[in-house]
């Protein structure tokens, strides 16, 4: 079964060549994730700069306990991903199931606190277009700043889940023994995913999350 | 049989333990009043930083060929630009009603 997958398809030199071409597609992939997110982040920088005072105040009704454990819990689930793509690559069937397990764990985990954010943000009327209410002085560019919010980690869930979707395939697969030392490319093609999407966390949590802090 | 690197487990903890260090390092500092814009830009050279450490051995870039290297830089390259472009153009306007 992995024996006849280690062999290269016929418009490759060799299986090297292969590999390096499917790394190289996953990477074209994610530098369009890299712009799409990218427009985002360029919004934000913008509305930044015009409303600096009201995005540190809004900023500051975000939970900075559940942001920074949820930033540990992402960056626990990219070790156990990096340690599956590992035991992949050496062809280890057990530990591969075992990591992806605790990575999907882990990633449901931040589902979960995010989950239980946007409630309080809910009950806290910090949610624009819903009965959203703050201090009116600075309503309107507040109300910018949870839109921003919202968006951007409605979007990073949104690839979380997806990429929980993919490590429940490559789960089935492990289980099923496909992979092996030869043939382990979309264990590490999951793993550059997700590893991408804990790089825009890394981004999200300081913008979000600590804009504010030091004016008390 | 593949041209590729398996890593060691003790590189990964290492990394994996900066990172969590840099997570603390960025939450303590915000609580720090820096002057100016030193906290924003503070907060981004450390993010800008776990980046790397994620980029260059989580996703292996140390150790892909130099044609990854490039494919792996091009987005980067491209947000450079759209942020940048935009930035220097509302920076450098007179009374961009907004």
């Amino acid at each position: 079964m992995s024996e006849a997958s280690a062999v290269h398809a016929h418009q490759f030199d060799d299986i090297s060549q292969q590999h390096e071409a499917s790394w190289n597609g996953m990477w074209v992939f994610l530098a369009t994730e890299v712009m799409f997110f990218g427009g985002m982040f360029t919004g934000y920088t913008i509305y930044r700069y015009a409303y600096a005072q009201a995005f540190a105040s809004a900023s500051n009704h975000l939970d900075i306990v559940l942001g920074t454990i949820n930033t540990a819990v992402l960056i626990c689930s990219s070790f156990t991903m990096a340690l599956s793509v590992r035991s992949a690559q050496l062809g280890l069937r057990k530990p591969i199931m075992i990591f992806l397990l605790l990575t999907m764990i882990l990633g449901a985990v931040f589902l979960g606190i995010k989950f239980t954010e946007y409630y309080q943000k809910f009950d806290e009327h910090l949610v624009p277009g819903y009965d959203f209410s703050y201090e009116p002085s600075l309503a309107r560019p507040a109300a910018i700043f949870f839109s921003f919010y919202f968006a951007l980690t409605g979007v990073h869930a949104l690839h979380m889940i997806i990429g929980i979707g993919l490590l429940t395939w490559l789960m089935v697969k492990a289980w099923r023994d496909r992979f092996s030392r030869e043939y382990n490319t979309p264990v590490e093609l999951v793993g550059l995913y997700w590893h991408f999407v804990d790089i825009i966390w890394i981004f999200l949590f300081p913008l979000l999350y600590l804009l504010g802090r030091h004016l008390g | 049989m593949k041209a590729e690197h398996v890593l060691s487990v003790r590189l990964y903890a290492t990394v994996f333990g900066s990172l969590l260090a840099l997570t603390l390092l960025t939450t303590g500092v915000a609580f720090i009043d820096l002057g100016g814009n030193w906290n924003a830009l503070a907060a981004v050279a450390i993010a800008i930083g776990k980046a790397l450490l994620v980029v260059l051995y989580f996703m292996h870039a140390r150790y892909s060929s130099r044609l990854t290297w490039i494919f792996a830089a091009a987005g980067f390259l491209w947000l450079t630009i759209l942020i940048g472009g935009t930035i220097d153009d509302v920076l450098t306007r007179e009374g961009i009603g907004f």
